[in-house]
């Protein structure tokens, strides 16, 4: 007697591996990006090129800081789950994981020294 | 019922078209170059936070960090950026509105792929006029 329904030896069981988890964070992380980055291409347009006082001013203040707060960790949290779903298309096996593993880890990076910059500027 | 227990005959099935050997169309030039442009923007967001952390630690890094921005290579980079997030931008709109089930039928695809295409190009002239 089989004691798993039909449905949990099916789950897992699809190409991914997993269900839509990954395709749904896409689509929320994107809907969340498409409201930050015109403000945000504004704000960092602006402060591109100005002297540093300028830049040190606008990144100081509560809304410029928080917009890019939020696009450098959605964002990049955003590009980590991408840059995957494409390095899974075109590698495999040990390449694949270290393409990954070196995707989300940029990924990581990036974000942390621009909130750490964030910080030092703002507070 | 021998016919049963024998192994099913190999049936030879036609490969896919092969990608360098498919007509490239409309749909796929637009769907590819979203995944391009998504992950090329990786280089401008670096130059980004790189002189976002200069300028945030002393004079004499931002001095060289805007130099590096400002240059020839800066304008390059930031402007065909700027191009790239917009495209992937509206692409990705386009795949909002695809998820949504609409927008399926192939001349309304291609619409929407000569809009990305167009308008990314509208969307980065008025950028760049904004922020001058």
């Amino acid at each position: 007697m089989r004691y798993l329904t039909a449905r949990k030896r099916a789950e897992g069981r699809g190409a991914a591996g997993t269900g839509t988890e990954h395709h749904w964070a896409m689509t929320v992380s994107s809907v969340g990006l498409a409201f930050l980055l015109p403000v945000w291409l504004y704000i960092f347009g602006s402060a591109l090129g100005s002297p540093r006082e300028v830049v040190l001013e606008t990144f100081a203040r509560p809304f410029p800081a928080i917009v890019t707060a939020l696009i450098l960790v959605v964002g990049m949290r955003h590009f980590a789950m991408g840059a995957t779903m494409m390095i899974e298309d075109y590698a495999k096996g040990t390449t694949r994981k270290m393409l990954i593993i070196g995707a989300v880890s940029l990924a990581w990076v990036i974000a942390a020294t621009g909130l750490f910059a964030l910080a030092r500027i703002a507070l | 019922m021998a016919d049963a227990k024998r192994p099913p005959a190999r049936i030879e099935r036609p490969l896919s078209p092969h990608l360098q050997i498919y007509r490239p169309q409309l749909t796929s030039i637009t769907s590819i170059l979203t995944r391009i442009t998504g992950n090329g923007v990786i280089v401008a967001v670096m130059l980004a936070v790189w002189w976002l952390l200069a300028a945030a630690t002393s004079d004499s890094y931002f001095a060289l960090a805007n130099a590096v921005v400002t240059s020839w290579f800066g304008d390059l980079v930031f402007v065909a950026s700027l191009w790239a997030v917009w495209y992937h931008f509206l692409a990705g709109l386009r795949h909002l509105y695809f998820d949504a089930g609409h927008g399926l039928e192939v001349a309304t695809a291609e619409k929407l792929g000569w809009a990305c295409i167009f308008g990314s190009v509208v969307l980065t002239v008025i950028t760049i006029l904004l922020v001058q």
